[in-house]
């Protein structure tokens, strides 16, 4: 925060929009003003946030708005990998608190854009062996009993930027590397509740899931789960679905890679075997050593990343900071976190910040003194089931290094001597 | 908005036609590794409630069917039933040659996927060396299990900006094409509903089910 006077024009500005567009649109003009008699450009942000009174005792502050806005120097954004049909964009992990994401930084991946979705017209089909094939209108699957659950989502693909061993990143963020996360209270109707509806026949046990886009994403997936924790859900932190992450109704698959929780959701066929779609045959395999490939692989091992202090964080000077991460496991709860600060030769228990919800992060905090000295900073999940995630080596014996997805080996961070902070694992290979 | 109860009947047989799980069960049964459901129970014992599979306890006092939504006629299940599964259910009608493959594969593929299938800048399509490196090496024709799947994709998803276009004879043949470029199938190949699933693919053996399963050990 710069103690710059602002005019009274942008204060006005201020004061009579309701329209973020429109502000956005009138402060971007005012801030690249301001970059005119800046000697260092600014971010948007600090520009944006200069306009502020000296005082703000000193003047009424803003009416009320019917749309909330962030701070003008609190501007987030999600990392875009390209604009084509098939891409993502990744969520600003180090930027978020708790373990919580807002709806508009939830991670995207989509194969074939994001569609546009008339609620009253958007249909779930259920058919296959069933008693009685159904459809059902958004209206009807929101009568029906509802719940609500705190689960993560991530692409099996997050983190495959840090496993070659010769391609091993140093100026890398958590956003870039491991970004494919999200958290979200996902609301809607158990799968369960809609297979009674329908009857679902003996011998059945698979279910093809599929979406409504011009991907027309398709998975197959077991009925053990469906009838265990799968949810239909329309509801995403307290609101609708956003376009980005199925509106009006996607497939939630609590612990399981993303590419299963199919969004736009139109049709469930309930089969006695799996479609072996493009999705589960070509992708989402993951190649062994052997010339062999794991087939359905759904679920997310534990994992835990530090979020801060990392790349591209810089530590002003020693003394006492706080290792901060999120850790998850799609196995049930996060039993503990382990933290090491002198490069993996000793580990100290993380403190976890209630609640330890099943397959959902969980916020990992570990008081640190720095010394001053170069070091490397790790942390490794445990969950309930006695899995302790792995090194990078242990995977690269486990299952070869030219495999993909599901790479949720060990992150560390290189601490240097000025405390620039970098991808560590590097240094440890 | 409403179930109607005399479509019920109609759902029931429906049911038996499409999905007739007693003939196809012993030659496509479950993969390994498939989860535990219940199963060995025949079409007509499935009648019984009982039989069926139980989802978990809804609030107390919920009625046994809620009946929100519309019950499904066949027709309205066959126009949005595009899947196409390993042995051939989901196949259309339909033919295609090599040869008219390669106008469609140079008039519809060749601009994501290159002159000869390895160029992209899109996926790779064609490769016959055994798979190394991802992502470069893995291709159709030493990668992809099932030419099924081939079918089922295209449909769904191909091409990339107009997709849903191709006719099922345009599929076939392009199909036909790409097999052939990753020399599967010879030259003079017409694919069909019933020649795609009787296709071996080389990779066919080469998958197999997940074996993690949390505890001490990384796998």
């Amino acid at each position: 925060m710069t103690d710059r006077p602002s005019g009274p024009l942008s204060r006005r500005a201020w004061l009579t929009t309701t329209s973020g567009v429109v502000a956005a649109g009138l402060l971007k003009t005012q801030a690249d003003a301001m970059r005119l008699d800046a000697r260092e450009a600014p971010s948007e942000g600090r520009a944006l946030e200069s306009q502020a009174p000296p005082d703000p005792t000193s003047i009424p502050g803003r009416l009320v708005s019917e749309l909330g806005s962030r701070a003008p120097a609190e501007q987030p954004r999600r990392l875009l990998r390209a604009q084509a049909i098939s891409s993502s964009s990744r969520t600003p992990l180090e930027d978020l608190m708790g373990i919580m994401t807002p709806a508009d930084l939830h991670f995207e991946r989509h194969h074939g854009g994001v569609p546009d979705i008339r609620v009253e017209d958007h249909e779930l089909l259920v058919h296959g062996m069933v008693e009685r094939p159904m459809v059902f209108r958004m209206s009807d699957l929101r009568r029906y009993p509802q719940v609500s659950r705190i689960h993560f989502i991530e692409c099996s693909g997050n983190g495959g930027g840090a496993y070659a061993r010769d391609r091993m990143p140093t100026e890398i963020t958590p956003q870039a590397l491991d970004g494919l996360l999200s958290t979200s209270e996902w609301t809607g109707v158990p799968v369960s509740t809609i297979f009674r509806e329908v009857g679902v026949r003996p011998g059945a046990s698979w279910v093809l899931a599929e979406g409504a886009d011009a991907a027309v994403l398709a998975r197959s997936v077991p009925l053990e789960k469906m009838m265990d924790d799968a949810v239909l859900a329309y509801g995403q932190n307290g609101e609708a679905i956003r376009p980005e992450q199925g509106y009006p109704l996607r497939l939630t698959l609590p612990g399981w890679e993303g590419n299963t929780q199919v969004k736009w959701l139109r049709r469930l066929e309930i089969s006695d075997r799996p479609t072996m779609t493009r999705e589960e045959t070509s992708k989402y395999t993951d190649p062994l050593e052997g010339g062999r490939a794991r087939q359905f692989s759904f679920t997310m091992d534990a994992k835990s990343l530090i979020t801060f202090p990392a790349y591209p964080y810089v530590l002003p000077d020693p003394g006492w900071w706080e290792i901060r991460g999120l850790a998850w496991t799609g196995r049930g709860r996060i039993d503990r976190v382990e933290v090491s600060t002198d490069r993996g030769r000793s580990w100290v228990q993380a403190e976890l910040q209630p609640p330890v919800l099943p397959k959902c992060t969980v916020r990992f905090r570990h008081l640190w003194n720095w010394d001053g000295r170069e070091t490397v900073i790790l942390s490794r999940a445990v969950d309930e089931t006695g899995y302790v995630q792995p090194t990078v080596e242990q995977l690269w014996e486990a299952r070869g290094e030219r495999t993909s997805y599901h790479q949720n080996h060990q992150r560390a961070w290189r601490i240097s001597r000025n405390g620039e902070v970098t991808f560590g694992l590097g240094e440890l290979v | 908005m409403r179930a109607r109860c005399g479509v019920l009947v109609a759902g029931v047989i429906f049911g038996l036609v499409a999905c007739s799980p007693d003939e196809e069960a012993a030659s496509r049964g479950p993969v390994s590794g498939a989860p535990a459901v219940p199963s060995g129970s025949t079409a007509a014992e499935s009648d019984d409630r009982g039989d069926l599979v139980q989802p978990h306890a809804l609030p107390e006092g919920a009625p046994e069917r809620f009946a929100f939504g519309v019950e499904a006629s066949p027709a309205r299940v066959a126009a949005w039933d595009i899947d196409v599964k390993p042995d051939g259910e989901g196949l259309p009608p339909g033919q295609g040659t090599v040869a008219e493959g390669e106008v469609v594969y140079q008039t519809h593929c060749v601009a994501c996927h290159g002159l000869t299938g390895v160029e992209g800048p899109n996926d790779r399509l064609v490769g016959t060396a055994p798979w190394r490196d991802w992502p470069t090496d893995r291709a159709v024709g030493n990668y992809w299990p099932y030419a099924t799947t081939l079918y089922d994709y295209i449909r769904r998803a191909m091409p990339q900006t107009t997709p849903g276009t191709l006719s099922a004879d345009e599929t076939y043949a392009v199909i036909a094409y790409l097999l052939h470029l990753n020399e599967v199938v010879p030259a003079g190949a017409v694919m069909d509903a019933e020649a795609l699933p009787a296709v071996t693919m080389p990779a066919r053996d080469r998958f197999v089910r997940d074996d993690r399963r949390g505890g001490a050990e990384v796998r």
